[in-house]
């Protein structure tokens, strides 16, 4: 279904192709999918709102795997002489906890926003390849769930996530939980690249008439500087995934000390994806929340230019600190000194940052809503974190540091209470514009509340564990050793396990709360524009319709939404209210574009990722396998290719004239 | 549009092939057993491909489809003679015991330029799928648009093997 006639929109949402329309399969080998609203119609899907909230409930799912290896640490250490795990499974469960948490949520779930609301926020129709992008979502699903099968399959990896090599080689590690690390995670790596390819393609080209660079929302500008990174640093990643494998499957000797090789190799490739990934994580989030704050103090964000290249710069600078990771590796006085000045140098982007969201909300009229609290929150967590990251930046006093508890509090602080919690205030945020349902302000406050008490309880006593140097995978404490008084490790220990479940339960809140919401007869729905926004994605529909835009807006301010519906008087500054969001949406969609191409549906995607594992397993167990794979990968892409990537014209009715086609063009370049 | 997203997908391969370059040298370098004319001619070969492919981009804007053909048949041609020539090459080096996990110069040696090769054999087979679907009619959109693609992503193969051959054959160790 690729043509929209006006003016009958509900078709759009409803599904099936205009009456008398036939999809064609003279161009395909399988019929092309026909829109249906049942399972089939996420499979085949290529729409990105709906690619998003796949990508939301995947992530969500692996967040929830991952917040239960986490609990298992802490419940191992809640007492001393630990007993709920042995070393080896406590060795697998903090690797994959922290594989779970990095690559299977955090950075997912910024695709899932990024994919639903960079098109709505630039004013496009879909993203600019909507094959490749259902191609990712696909990668990513099956190579989580590849990963994760190595529970069942002998044991997942243990080596850490940053899995130092050679102590990832099959001597010191025999199983076969890094094999499905290696290629889980270059599985999960294409889904990554090709995301960002796709994101920076539609950003760069796919921009609403009069969008300019510097009118784009804050969010959209972090994810395009995020894609950047991702695209150049997955690349790293993958050569070290690669030398991995092939050490581990076929003997080579990368990192075989014996022969000559240099150990501090791995631990140079890790670092230099390693740290811009940290910059993938926390980026997004800096959008979110620099999207939230100025709708609750109904403010303008204070400086834009300066947030969105203080953004960038973070994304330049970040490629140079990489090796701030290793200043207890040796590497000599100079590295070791450059890397240091770099890395507080990228301690001031983000102190800008922070200066600009206070200076928002400095002034303004703040209205305390659940996604703006986690928005705060982000503001002060992060804070805390950033300063202990400073502390690492200064080489000698990382080198006491290292390894100990003191880092995991650090990196949780930014994590959880930088990315983490810009993601939950963007699902508040956003999900009357996804679901047009409110999430239940009470239930969000206590969500929140223990949250942020729980991560705390968590996290802070972390810092007091690792400064008195409880090593950073310690998986058992006696009492004996434990010391004695307020800095005793057994008494912080106890509470930062008490806070964990504090947190387990927080998020458990949230799942309560969407439940709640959804299945409540009391909620109401939500108005159009709940919040009195401020950018071009609350210009559609609560949810937006398949085609996003009726008619695509010309953009010709920062917050366009805004100023739709307020007019500032230059002489006293006075904002009036000029027209509701019914009122814009009703002028924008008066005179609706009369043809609209959307991308249509297609099996290719997910067949072509279903068979990457296939070739992973092989790669395990039975070389036969691998090669069976890799004729499906062969054949798929053949069929991808044979497939135009919109159903054609003739199938239709013929385009409007002086249309030409035009918009077929747009959206459909082989993607 | 595609001109971008292809810069940028070749950036992030260009930084991945930078990072093999530094692990070549890292090893022991039994540089006795290069045969650089041997190599030097496969070389040539792989960038005689390129004037072809160049000439088959140039049909197919002409929409001349028979020369089109014809170009694109010889340029992978010459790009599988060339990944003949490596074959030829690895089983010759590994007579003359320099096998894959033999040390750390024969992982990396084997690693980048198989990985160059496979790259090669990738655009071998989109030449021949090209060719077959040009034959059949069945290629979407705009062909002459198609064709300058993978003439791109063939000259930046090629540019990749100028960059592997200098660094691994010419420049003694």
């Amino acid at each position: 279904m690729t043509i929209i006639e006006r003016p009958s929109t509900e078709v759009a949402i409803a599904g099936g192709a205009p009456s008398g329309v036939k999809p064609s399969e003279a161009l395909g080998v399988f019929k092309r999918p026909a829109a249906s609203t049942s399972w089939r119609d996420w499979v085949v899907t290529v729409d990105h709102k709906k690619l998003g909230i796949m990508y939301g409930v995947t992530a969500f799912f692996f967040f929830i795997v991952g917040g239960v290896e986490a609990l298992l640490i802490r419940l191992q250490l809640i007492a001393p002489d630990g007993k709920v795990l042995n070393a080896d499974q406590y060795n697998q469960m903090f690797t994959m906890h922290a594989t779970t948490m990095v690559f299977l949520f955090v950075m997912p779930m910024a695709a899932a926003f990024a994919n639903y609301f960079v098109p709505l926020q630039i004013g496009a129709r879909d993203v600019a390849f909507p094959r490749i992008n259902a191609f990712g979502f696909w990668c990513f699903l099956f190579g989580g769930l590849f990963l994760n099968s190595s529970w069942f399959l002998g044991g997942g990896a243990d080596g850490g996530w940053f899995m130092y090599a050679p102590n990832s080689s099959t001597l010191f590690s025999p199983s076969h939980g890094i094999d499905f690390w290696t290629l889980g995670l270059q599985i999960t790596g294409i889904a990554s690249l090709t995301g960002a390819i796709n994101l920076i393609v539609t950003v760069l080209n796919m921009r609403a008439p009069g969008m300019k660079m510097m009118r784009m929302p804050i969010f959209t500008w972090m994810v395009l500087v995020t894609q950047f990174l991702l695209l150049f640093a997955i690349p790293v990643i993958t050569v070290a995934l690669f030398l991995l494998t092939f050490q581990r499957s076929f003997d080579a000797t990368f990192f075989d000390v014996a022969s000559g090789a240099d150990p501090l190799l791995w631990q140079h490739l890790f670092w230099i994806f390693g740290h811009p990934e940290v910059y993938i994580m926390i980026l997004p989030s800096f959008g979110i929340i620099s999207e939230v704050i100025p709708v609750f103090s109904k403010k303008p964000l204070f400086g834009y230019p300066i947030v969105a290249m203080s953004g960038a710069a973070i994304g330049f600078v970040g490629w140079g600190v990489w090796a701030h990771h290793m200043f207890a590796s040796g590497l000599g006085p100079v590295s070791v000194t450059v890397f240091s000045m770099a890395t507080m140098a990228i301690a001031v982007p983000t102190g800008v940052k922070i200066v600009n969201w206070v200076m928002t909300m400095w002034g303004g009229k703040l209205s305390f809503t659940v996604p703006m609290m986690f928005a705060i929150a982000l503001v002060v967590q992060f804070t805390i974190g950033g300063l202990s990251g400073v502390t690492h930046a200064v080489a000698p006093s990382d080198t006491q540091q290292t390894d100990t508890y003191y880092i995991v509090a650090h990196f949780h602080y930014v994590l959880f209470g930088g990315a983490v919690f810009g993601l939950f205030s963007g699902f508040y945020y956003w999900w009357p514009k996804m679901f047009r349902r409110q999430l239940n302000n009470a239930i969000g406050k206590w969500n929140f509340w223990l949250m942020v008490i729980g991560m705390n309880l968590t996290f802070g006593p972390m810092h007091i564990l690792g400064l008195q140097g409880q090593p950073r995978r310690m998986m058992v404490w006696t009492e004996a050793r434990a010391g004695e008084g307020f800095f005793n490790f057994g008494f912080w220990n106890r509470v930062a396990s008490i806070g964990s479940f504090i947190l387990g339960i927080g998020v458990l809140l949230f799942l309560v709360n969407i439940i709640y919401t959804h299945k409540s007869k009391k909620v109401a729905i939500s108005p159009l524009d709940p919040w009195d926004a401020r950018t071009l994605e609350w210009m559609t529909h609560n949810p937006p319709q398949e085609h996003n835009f009726d008619t695509i807006p010309t953009v010709g301010h920062l917050d366009e939404f805004f100023h739709r519906k307020y007019e500032t008087d230059s002489s006293t500054h006075a904002v009036t209210q000029v027209q509701s969001a019914e009122e814009v949406m009703a002028e924008l969609n008066a005179h609706p574009d009369e043809h609209i191409h959307m991308p249509s549906r297609s099996y290719w995607p997910i067949l072509l990722a279903l068979s990457l594992p296939v070739i992973g397993y092989g790669l395990i167990y039975n070389r036969m396998l691998m090669a069976v794979g890799a004729a499906m990968v062969l054949l798929t892409m053949f069929g991808w290719s044979m497939e135009p990537s919109t159903s054609p014209d003739e199938d239709f009715d013929p385009p409007a004239p002086g249309e030409g086609g035009g918009h077929t063009k747009e959206l459909s370049p082989l993607g | 549009m595609f001109l971008g997203s292809e810069c940028l997908l070749f950036g992030g391969l260009i930084s991945t092939y930078m990072l093999y370059k530094g692990r070549v040298n890292a090893g022991p370098q039994p540089d006795q057993i290069f045969d650089i004319p041997f190599t030097s001619v496969s070389s040539f070969i792989l960038l005689m491909s390129s004037l072809t492919m160049v000439l088959a981009v140039s049909a197919a804007q002409r929409k001349d489809e028979r020369n089109m053909n014809l170009w694109l048949v010889v340029t992978a041609l010459l790009g599988a003679t060339f990944v003949g020539g490596q074959v030829y090459e690895f089983t010759s080096f590994y007579r003359e015991g320099l096998g894959f996990t033999t040390s750390l110069f024969g992982s990396s040696f084997y690693t980048l330029t198989g990985f160059h090769g496979v790259h090669v054999s990738v655009g071998i087979i989109m030449l021949m799928a090209l060719v077959g679907m040009n034959r059949n009619k069945r290629i979407p959109g705009d062909r002459a648009e198609v064709v300058e693609l993978i003439g791109l992503y063939w000259h930046f193969v090629d540019i990749v093997w100028i960059i592997i051959f200098t660094l691994v054959y010419l420049i003694p160790s």
